[in-house]
C-alpha cells in the first residue's frame, strides 16, 4: 500500500504519472489518453442514455403535445383545442372523485403504514430466536404480485364470503358491509387492501435503517439506565430520520399512482361511478379504454404535475439533508 | 459484554436469546395477518367451488388436486409463465448491464459535465412509469413494438435505470482509488478495471438491484396489460387477471390459478430476502 500511496501524495518536485494513467510523460500520448476516456465516457453511457430519454423523457414531452388535441389516436392529432381537455377534467366529478380517492390513500398509507411499519420493525429488530423467519412472513406480501393481491382480496371480500363469515362467527356480524360495492365504503376497503400489500416494504426498509443503528449506541443507553422504549424514542428513532422521510417520499408518489391493485380489486362499475376511481384508473379508462387519446394524456399530464410538485417538496423541504443534491440542486 | 449481567433479560440485547412471551405474540400476530389470506388462497385451491359457496372459511374435506392439476395442464398457466421468465430476465439483464456501465462512470470518472448526467438520469426519480403510460403505449405503437417482448422490456429497463444508478453510484465510488491504481500498475486500462475488479467487487449491489428489477418485472401489469393485446404474448399477471374474469364462477380454479402465478415470486423472494434488505442498507444509509 505504501507505493500506491507515494503515487497519490508525491513528494514534491518529483513528477508522479497521475493515478490511474500508464506512466508515460509525452504530451502526444496524454492526448490520445483523453480522447480514449472520452471514447470509454461516451460508450459506456450512450445506451443507457439512449433507453432513459426515448422511454421516460420523450412520453412525457408527447403527452403534453397530445393534449392540446381532440384526438381518437388514429392518424395525427389535427384537432386543436388548447388547453380545454384540463378544463374539462377539473369539471368532470369523476376525475375530482379519483382526487380524493388520491389524497385518502396518500394520507391514509402515511397515516397507517408508518406507525405500523415502525411497531413491526422495532419489533423483528429485537433479537429472538426465530427472527429471521418472522421477518420473512412480515415481507411476504410485499413480494406478491398486485393482481395476485387483488385478486385474493375480491375472493375474500365478496359478499357473504370469508371476510363476511369470520366477522359473523366472531359476533361482528354487524360490521359486515357490501365491501366491495357500496359506494362509500369501498375505498376505505381498498385502503385496507392497499396497507397489507404495502406495509411490507416500509418494514423491509426501516430494518435496513436500524440495521444502520450503531449498537454501542443503545448498548451505551442501557448501561446509562434506560429502557427499551427510551432507547428507542430517543437513539433508534431521530437516526431513523432519513429512512423514514425516504419511505414517506416512495409511498406518496406510489400512493398518486396506485392502479394495478384498485384496477382488480374493484368492480368496473364501482370505478366508473368514481367511488373507487383514481387518477391513473381514470386515466386508462377514458384514454385506453375509451380512446379519448387527447383526454387521457391531459389526465397524464395532471398526475404527473402532481407527483412532480409533490417530489419536489419533499425534495426542498424533508429529503435535502438525505440524497443533497440528488434530484435538485442545492438552494445555494 | 459484563453489563449485559446487570441488565433485565427482557432488553433482548443478549447475542441470541428466546424473546418475551409478548414478543413472540406479536411477532405472530405479524405473521398471522401477512400470510393468513395467502394460506387461505392455497388452501382454498385444494377444495371444490360447491364447497366454498357452502362454507366460505371452512377446511378442504376432502382434499382435491383438481383444480391444480387442470390449471397446469389445460389453461395457459406455463406458456405465461415462460413469456413472464423472458420479460423478466430480459429487464434484469438490461437493468443490470446499461446500469452498471452508465453508475461506472458516474462514479469513476472526473470529467466535465459528470454532475450534470447524474443530476439527468436521477431527475427520472420524477417521471413515474404509471403517469407516462399513454403517451408510451403510443410511441411503441408508433415504432412498431407493440406486442412484442420488446414492448415491455425496454420501458421497464429505462424506469429502473434512475434508482438502479442512484443505489450503483455510491457503491462503486467506494471501492478504493488504490485497486484502481494497482490495477493500471498492473497494466489493465479502466475497462479492464471495470470487468476484473469492480465487476466482482460490486456484486452484492448489482444481486440487489437484478432482484428488484426482476420482481417488478415479474408482477407488472399496466404496461403488459396496454402493450400486449396478443393473448400467446400475455404475462402471468394478465393470466391471472384473464382467468379469474372468465371464469367467475370457478372460484376453486381462481384460487388455484393465483396460488401457482404467485409461487415463483414467493420462491424467489425466500432464497433472496437477506440479499435485498443487505443491499438496500446502502442505499438508505441518508
Amino acid at each position: 500500500m505504501t507505493s500506491t500511496d507515494q503515487t497519490r501524495f508525491p513528494a514534491g518536485g518529483v513528477t508522479a504519472p497521475p493515478a490511474g494513467s500508464r506512466p508515460t510523460g509525452r504530451a502526444s500520448s496524454r492526448r490520445a489518453e483523453t480522447r480514449r476516456k472520452w471514447y470509454e465516457i461516451v460508450g459506456l453511457t450512450t445506451p443507457a442514455l439512449v433507453v432513459y430519454v426515448t422511454f421516460v423523457l420523450v412520453p412525457m414531452g408527447f403527452a403534453f403535445y397530445y393534449s392540446l388535441f381532440r384526438w381518437r389516436g388514429v392518424g395525427p392529432p389535427t384537432e386543436f383545442v388548447g388547453f380545454k381537455n384540463y378544463v374539462l377534467a377539473f369539471q368532470d366529478p369523476i376525475f375530482l372523485d379519483a382526487l380524493r380517492n388520491n389524497a385518502i390513500v396518500v394520507f391514509g398509507s402515511l397515516l397507517v403504514q408508518g406507525p405500523l411499519a415502525l411497531g413491526v420493525a422495532l419489533l423483528l429488530n429485537r433479537r429472538f430466536r426465530g427472527r429471521g423467519a418472522f421477518r420473512l412472513l412480515a415481507f411476504v406480501p410485499y413480494v406478491l404480485a398486485e393482481v395476485t393481491v387483488g385478486i385474493m382480496w375480491k375472493l375474500i371480500l365478496t359478499g357473504d364470503g370469508t371476510a363476511d363469515e369470520l366477522l359473523r362467527a366472531l359476533g361482528l356480524g354487524g360490521l359486515v358491509q357490501a365491501w366491495l360495492a357500496d359506494l362509500d365504503v369501498v375505498i376505505w376497503t381498498l385502503l385496507f387492501v392497499l396497507t397489507w400489500k404495502y406495509v411490507g416494504f416500509a418494514i423491509i426498509l426501516l430494518l435496513a435503517g436500524l440495521s444502520n443503528v450503531p449498537e454501542e449506541l443503545t448498548e451505551a443507553a442501557a448501561i446509562d439506565g434506560a429502557s427499551w422504549w427510551q432507547t428507542q424514542r430517543h437513539i433508534t428513532l431521530p437516526l431513523l430520520g432519513p429512512t423514514i422521510r425516504i419511505w414517506m417520499f416512495l409511498s406518496v408518489i406510489g400512493s398518486l399512482q396506485v392502479f394495478d391493485v384498485v384496477w382488480v380489486t374493484s368492480v368496473p362499475a364501482v370505478r366508473s361511478l368514481g367511488a373507487s376511481a383514481t387518477m391513473a384508473t381514470y386515466m386508462v379508462d377514458n384514454g385506453f379504454f375509451a380512446r379519448l387519446w387527447g383526454y387521457g394524456n391531459a389526465v397524464a399530464v395532471i398526475l404527473f404535475v402532481i407527483s412532480f410538485v409533490a417530489a419536489l417538496l419533499f425534495q426542498r423541504f424533508l429529503l435535502r439533508r438525505d440524497i443533497e443534491g440528488a434530484i435538485t440542486r442545492r438552494a445555494n | 459484554m459484563t453489563a449485559n449481567s446487570v441488565l433485565p433479560p427482557s432488553a433482548g440485547r443478549r447475542p441470541i436469546s428466546w424473546g418475551t412471551p409478548l414478543t413472540y405474540a406479536l411477532a405472530l400476530a405479524v405473521a398471522a395477518v401477512s400470510i393468513a389470506p395467502i394460506v387461505y388462497v392455497i388452501v382454498g385451491g385444494f377444495r371444490t367451488t360447491p364447497q366454498i359457496v357452502a362454507d366460505p372459511a371452512g377446511l378442504p374435506d376432502p382434499w382435491v388436486w383438481e383444480n391444480y392439476a387442470r390449471v397446469l395442464t389445460q389453461s395457459d398457466f406455463w406458456r405465461q409463465a415462460f413469456n413472464s421468465a423472458v420479460i423478466a430476465f430480459g429487464t434484469t439483464l438490461g437493468v443490470v448491464v446499461l446500469g452498471l456501465c452508465a453508475a461506472f462512470v458516474i462514479a469513476r470518472y472526473t470529467f466535465r459535465g459528470r454532475e450534470a448526467l447524474n443530476t439527468f438520469f436521477t431527475l427520472g426519480l420524477l417521471f413515474p412509469a404509471g403517469a407516462a403510460i399513454l403517451p408510451l403505449y403510443l410511441m411503441l405503437r408508433d415504432l412498431n413494438l407493440i406486442n412484442s417482448y420488446y414492448a415491455v422490456i425496454l420501458p421497464q429497463v429505462a424506469f429502473s435505470l434512475p434508482i438502479t444508478i442512484v443505489i450503483l453510484r455510491p457503491f462503486l465510488a467506494a471501492i478504493p482509488r488504490e485497486l484502481e491504481d494497482a490495477a493500471a500498475i498492473d497494466g489493465a486500462d479502466r475497462l479492464g478495471f471495470l470487468w476484473r475488479i469492480v465487476l466482482p467487487l460490486s456484486r452484492p449491489a448489482l444481486v440487489t438491484v437484478g432482484i428488484l428489477a426482476f420482481v417488478a418485472s415479474w408482477n407488472a401489469f399496466l404496461l403488459p396489460l396496454l402493450v400486449l393485446g396478443d393473448v400467446s404474448l400475455h404475462t402471468l399477471p394478465l393470466g391471472v387477471q384473464n382467468f379469474s374474469s372468465q371464469y367467475t364462477t370457478d372460484t376453486a380454479g381462481v384460487l388455484a390459478f393465483t396460488s401457482l402465478a404467485m409461487l415463483p415470486a414467493l420462491l424467489f423472494f425466500t432464497l433472496a430476502e437477506k440479499q435485498i434488505v443487505g443491499g438496500l442498507q446502502g442505499a438508505v444509509k441518508g
